[in-house]
């Protein structure tokens, strides 16, 4: 096997069993595990302190205990979080971070705390104006704020000297994958819309010192090889998740490449680039302010729609793909105003309508065929 | 003979309207704001200010709604978000409505102390608009008193406000003013707050009911005399009612129960989900409404001004919500509660099942949860509703029984 083929099958393997790729993560780096929920967490600040942010985002299991707290409509990535943190699947977590950026996470911090008190939890509350005055100082008082809630809770004491290196080491590893998602979308063979999402997936249940190099070695063995064509259409992404992976392996079978991608599983974590002066917290502040196009942040004037159009320009793809995540209020809201952007630009759009327990793809199936034949 | 409170009221609010659309015409600015908004700011530099969730309301109680639901729908709008959302998007391409009409915005002006939904409907209409956004955002209070973090972003944000404003109105802003509305709208929260808290009286001199249609006028009138002065009308008419003894109804009709509604109202279904209660004798007497436009501060006090604001219940603990709507059925003497899960809004209904959990644990009285919407009238079951109305009487009724043979 060739070395990026075990680098490539080391990755989905990890993406495709996050509960083992964290055991074993744990025990390589003989780190303790502290759970992040989507969207955005203060990483740095859970590993200046000896431990290992990992992604919570869902799972396809049946509702039982959940089912005491929410009601049907609820998103099914927050909802499943909640259903597994009752069953006593993050028993092995240290605690959870849960960020307030939509009316269902704030019920989902409430909620946590009964339902789930084996397993302490930190909110944040990010700011939504971020065009004031204060907003800048309001996020770093939040992030000092988790940080002595972390130390309380674990009592390890987090330094900004330790906080400053977990930084670097974050933005190095945005860094690369900001790389791995322009090279990649010259190897549209090699790393095919499911292979994309499962690399950068893996990052979320790895210590990002060790899945940085791994991405960084993938990259260098594409880049040793003569660019691919694409075999079909290529599409940029836009949602909350690229799942379910069933979805993606009709994308494979039908031939769609994703080029690029919004989503905010994948690029809107490390697409925007830290500030480069001021202290540590206002560095790490500055990625949050800064940040575009994301619907979890507010926005005088919504900038998604002229962004999508830029990727698809940019990045020679012939259609969005919507993977619109069911009951995701914030993401419901956006559709509408970008649509009619795309729409007027001329812009194909394939509408999906998702959520993890899907059982049965083939409505969708005829629908993303129908679309790759049509263009 | 002067005036009752009612013959004001339904004035007033035809009158809100009418000067909303003179306004315009006379080319006042206009502004679009959320429901428990610092409408202070706006009112001191003379915008005229309407209240699209209001207008929605208005919209489904008169049946009309559906139009509107479809325009937006049609636009892309999921059938899973917010329906006042959903009917001011669909107003936003229409622009008329045989109900009533709110005159298009010069600006948005919105807090999302009622929710982030509300961020979210505000910045697509100012994107679509391109007109300015104004926003306070009033973090979440997940933690039981707000930190002085919070309170001093709030701060900040209210005079970056000020200067959005004085921008947009293009002359400085009139602090003399904002001190006046700041002391009406405080008075105006005053006397909204006794007349909602007569209904402790037994029986309650106030219908539920009646409180809603109360509800759209403080909205849209706190910072105005007028609506200070129909308050006080309205809370002195019922003391009175109170004093002799008088329950909600007319004569011979006795409210046998007494419950808390949780949520907001079905305005697409008020006749059936008031009909039905009144048919058992259940009578409305309180909510968290009387303190979401409690809106209570010092004049002048910014900092006071902010935590009355990010203190609205649904940007509070569920600590908090529960622990206040437990001392609501021990101080109205409440038998039950009805909580409408409303498949607009989330941020209320996700905490629904605890708090029905802690109120029985704490007080030991029944609650029911019902489907509902506020404004979009496919989603409310009469028969459903029904069912479980019965199911909370048999439940009230079996407390009383226990009581009283308890008190024997």
């Amino acid at each position: 096997m060739s070395i990026i083929t075990k680098k490539i099958t080391k990755l989905e393997n990890i993406a495709l069993n996050p509960a083992k790729a964290v055991a074993e993560s744990c025990k390589e780096t003989g780190k303790e595990a502290v759970g992040c929920f989507p969207i955005y967490t203060p990483e740095e600040i859970v590993y200046a302190g000896g431990f290992l942010p990992v992604g919570m985002w869902g799972g396809k299991k049946e509702f039982k205990e959940s089912e005491a707290y929410l009601q049907g409509f609820c998103c099914s990535i927050i909802k499943t979080n909640v259903e597994l943190g009752i069953r006593g699947a993050y028993n092995h977590l240290k605690a959870v971070i849960i960020p307030a950026l939509c009316d269902t996470l704030k019920c989902i911090v409430e909620n946590w705390k009964i339902a789930v008190p084996q397993v302490p939890s930190v909110a944040i509350v990010y700011p939504q104006n971020r065009w004031a005055a204060g907003s800048q100082e309001y996020l770093i008082a939040e992030y000092k704020r988790v940080r002595s809630e972390l130390e309380k809770i674990t009592g390890v004491l987090i330094t900004e000297t330790a906080i400053e290196q977990a930084y670097e080491l974050y933005e190095e590893y945005r860094a690369v994958m900001r790389e791995f998602t322009e090279v990649a979308a010259k190897y549209p063979q090699t790393i095919d819309a499911k292979k994309r999402h499962l690399i950068i997936k893996a990052g979320y249940y790895m210590d990002k010192a060790v899945y940085k190099e791994d991405v960084k070695c993938i990259i260098e063995e594409l880049k040793k090889m003569p660019e691919e064509k694409a075999k079909g259409v290529k599409v940029v992404a836009t949602g909350l998740i690229g799942e379910p992976i069933e979805v993606l392996d009709i994308f494979v079978e039908n031939g769609i490449t994703v080029v690029a991608d919004d989503l905010a599983q994948e690029s809107r974590q490390f697409r925007t680039v830290g500030r480069p002066e001021g202290t540590i917290w206002e560095k790490m502040a500055g990625r949050i302010l800064d940040q575009r196009g994301c619907t979890f942040l507010a926005e005088q004037k919504k900038s998604r729609g002229d962004m999508l159009i830029n990727m698809v320009k940019n990045t020679g793809a012939e259609a969005v793909v919507v993977m619109m995540m069911k009951f995701c209020d914030p993401e419901e809201f956006d559709y509408p105003v970008y649509k009619a952007q795309l729409e007027k630009e001329g812009i194909p759009i394939l509408y999906l309508e998702v959520d993890q327990q899907m059982e049965s793809f083939e409505q969708l199936r005829t629908r993303i065929q129908s679309f790759a034949e049509m263009l | 003979m002067s005036k009752t409170s009612k013959e004001l009221l339904n004035e007033l609010v035809a009158k809100h309207y009418e000067d909303a659309a003179q306004a315009k015409k006379d080319g006042k600015l206009v502004a679009w704001a959320t429901s428990i908004c610092p409408q202070e700011l706006l009112e001191a530099m003379d915008i005229t200010v309407v209240y699209p969730e209001n207008h929605a309301a208005a919209i489904a109680a008169r049946k009309h709604s559906q139009e509107f639901l479809d325009q937006s729908e049609g636009c892309g709008y999921s059938i899973d978000i917010c329906s006042y959302a959903r009917v001011n998007m669909g107003y936003k391409d229409i622009q008329y409505s045989e109900a009533a009409n709110i005159p298009m915005p010069d600006m948005v002006f919105c807090c999302n102390n009622i929710c982030t939904t509300v961020a979210k409907w505000y910045e697509n209409l100012a994107t679509e608009l391109n007109i300015p956004f104004i926003l306070i955002d009033t973090p979440f209070n997940h933690i039981y008193d707000a930190p002085a973090h919070n309170i001093e972003y709030m701060r900040n944000q209210i005079e970056h406000a000020i200067h959005q404003i004085e921008e947009i109105c293009g002359r400085p802003y009139d602090y003399e003013r904002l001190t006046e509305v700041m002391k009406i709208s405080n008075e105006t929260a005053y006397w909204w707050r006794r007349a909602c808290f007569t209904a402790q009286a037994m029986p309650s001199p106030l219908s539920g009911f009646d409180m809603f249609n109360y509800m759209a006028l403080v909205v849209c009138i706190r910072g105005k005399k007028e609506g200070r002065d129909l308050f006080k009308l309205w809370c002195e008419e019922l003391e009175a009612k109170a004093a002799e003894g008088k329950g909600p109804w007319k004569e011979g009709e006795e409210e046998k129960y007494r419950v808390i509604w949780d949520g907001i109202a079905c305005w697409a279904n008020l006749s059936p989900t008031y009909k039905i209660l009144k048919k058992y004798g259940i009578n409305v007497v309180t909510s968290l409404y009387p303190d979401a436009w409690t809106i209570l501060y010092e004049t002048n006090d910014i900092e006071g001004m902010a935590k009355a604001y990010t203190y609205y219940h649904a940007n509070r603990n569920v600590d908090y919500v529960a622990a206040t709507k437990s001392q609501r059925v021990k101080d109205f003497n409440v038998d039950g509660v009805i909580f409408h899960s409303n498949r607009s809004c989330k941020l209320m209904d996700f905490t629904i099942y605890e708090q029905q959990r802690r109120i029985t644990a704490e007080t030991g009285v029944p609650t029911v949860v019902f489907d509902g919407d506020m404004t979009d009238p496919r989603i409310f079951s009469e028969a459903q509703y029904e069912t479980r109305i019965q199911a909370l009487v048999e439940m009230m009724e079996e407390n009383k029984k226990k009581k009283a043979q308890e008190g024997k």
